[in-house]
């Protein structure tokens, strides 16, 4: 199972300084063909920057990473696109890789977003806009994806079915994912490996060892036993906003 | 009343068009335009350099282009001052070093006007095959850059996440934009080339929603702008470089009108 071929990305004591600051320091992790890596962590706890590391966006590193493959997509957390560019969704899947039409439509019919293939990708909403950016990551059938809080902003159906699309496109692809979420509970279900940080690696290992852990109830408090209860029992009811329970 | 002067100046502008057209859309996508107005100021330097050591102007001017580019980047890098300052900088000082070079240089006849704002008069034969040959090398290059270039005006780390190392094609566009202002410094002139660059580009973008329709517009935008440019310049007797811009603004403002006919018509 753990044989060095499948690794795609492997991390070693790895960390990056910014002026002086460190925004993240040894983080040793590896994300393996088919498995799906989860980096939790309250804000500024060098999420993105670990992420950042394993893409080789940041250079100057402490430690060392190596990469096994060149196939990858990303998602990040932010994008800036500058709106003097005229630019179609369609335009933006063949980015960085160049794909086929019914490639690009087979993409966008996964997250849902193929209505807007001739749309100006400025004129998308927040939502919409997140699912082109997973389309685009997917397309080009990637052996590594990185998924910086991908369902950011997607409407709550939405983002079960894009997580779901996730976990699948792990399955069928083969391919793995070091994935970025706040949304503790879909985390829990759909992976097999969480990494906690806090600065530094704080705990990690799968979603129920983790569950466990003191410092990562130090760190999440109440949620955690909740996350922990969540994970143990089946859901049979939803909460609406207030916080009362409604019976499915 | 087509003398050969004009038909070369005609040739020449045309291939010029055909270049600044892409480029020009690159330089609009990732703001560059003060970057392309130092890099022609310090092209007076070289054609100072050109007339001192009699070498081919196009290729002087773009051997010190291409340095200024190459100091601005170190600049940028190890100095605290923000990059407009930096720019204006290496613009103004490259531009006043070369005027007083030009002062020293009283063995040799020189038309500031002409080179300052073009001059159909000037262009030789050999300045046509100057800018076609270098024309195509230009666009072949482009060419092949074009996908991590374009994926990094985008998104600068969504294209080097995905391997498609943007530094590389950054530094090679910069290497491309001192060429096309060497190529095109005797027909529009170093003052105005960058109008040249970004005229045509900003009257494509008001009529495209892709990109590769903006540097379609902006090619024909060009065109246009070269023709219009060089027969009323022969018609007027006027600089060939503010003509040739002149007929771009034209353009421009025309498309413009078009947006707004095109609203009119949606309400």
């Amino acid at each position: 199972m753990n044989s060095d071929n499948n690794i795609l990305v492997k991390l070693n004591n790895a960390g990056f300084r910014q002026n002086n600051k460190w925004l993240v320091e040894d983080v040793s992790l590896q994300v393996e063909k088919g498995k799906i890596v989860t980096l939790i962590g309250p804000n500024g706890s060098g999420k993105s920057t670990t992420a950042k590391i394993a893409l080789g966006i940041y250079k100057n590193i402490e430690g060392s990473i190596e990469k096994n493959t060149n196939k990858i997509g990303y998602v990040p957390q932010k994008i800036s696109i500058d709106w003097t560019l005229p630019l179609r969704v369609k335009d933006f899947m063949v980015l960085t890789e160049n794909i086929n039409d019914d490639q690009i439509n087979e993409a966008l019919l996964l997250t849902g977003v193929m209505h807007l293939k001739n749309k100006n990708l400025g004129n998308l909403s927040g939502g919409e806009f997140q699912r082109v950016l997973l389309s685009r990551a997917i397309s080009k059938k990637p052996e590594l994806l990185v998924l910086d809080e991908p369902v950011q902003g997607v409407d709550y159906t939405g983002e079960i079915a894009l997580y779901a699309l996730i976990k699948k496109i792990s399955d069928t692809l083969n391919c793995g994912i070091l994935l970025i979420s706040h949304d503790l509970h879909t985390v829990m279900t759909a992976t097999d490996h969480v990494v906690c940080l806090n600065g530094h690696v704080c705990c990690s290992g799968s979603p129920t060892d983790v569950a466990k852990n003191s410092e990562y109830k130090t760190l999440f408090g109440e949620q955690a036993s909740q996350i922990l209860s969540v994970y143990e029992h089946k859901h049979d009811h939803e909460h609406s906003d207030e916080g009362r329970i409604k019976k499915n | 009343m087509f003398d050969d002067f004009f038909i070369r100046a005609l040739v020449a502008g045309i291939g010029i068009a055909l270049v600044a057209g892409p480029l020009g859309c690159f330089v609009v996508w990732r703001r560059l335009s003060y970057f392309g107005d130092t890099l022609s100021h310090s092209a007076l330097l070289g054609v100072t350099m050109a007339y001192t050591f009699d070498l081919n102007i196009a290729l002087s001017v773009f051997l010190i282009s291409s340095v200024i580019a190459l100091i601005l980047i170190q600049l940028q890098k190890k100095t605290n001052l923000p990059g407009d300052a930096l720019l204006g900088l290496l613009a103004h000082s490259s531009l006043a070093v070369g005027l007083v070079v030009i002062g020293f240089l009283t063995f040799i006849r020189f038309d500031i006007m002409g080179l300052l704002f073009g001059d159909i008069l000037a262009v030789t034969t050999n300045d046509i095959f100057v800018v076609w040959g270098g024309g195509a090398v230009i666009l072949i290059i482009l060419k092949l850059i074009w996908k991590p270039l374009f994926a990094s005006t985008v998104n600068y780390e969504l294209a080097e996440a995905e391997g498609l190392n943007p530094d590389r094609s950054k530094a090679i566009f910069t290497i491309l934009l001192a060429a096309v202002i060497a190529i095109s410094i005797k027909m529009v002139g170093l003052l105005l080339i960058t109008g040249m660059l970004i005229i045509p580009a900003a009257m494509a973008r008001n009529m495209s929603d892709s990109p590769q329709k903006m540097v379609i517009y902006s090619v024909i935008g060009g065109l246009l702008s070269v023709i219009l440019g060089l027969f009323s310049s022969l018609e007027f007797n006027t600089s060939s470089g503010p003509s040739i811009i002149v007929a771009s603004l034209i353009l421009f403002i025309l498309s413009l009108l078009n947006i707004k006919q095109s609203i009119k018509l949606k309400n």
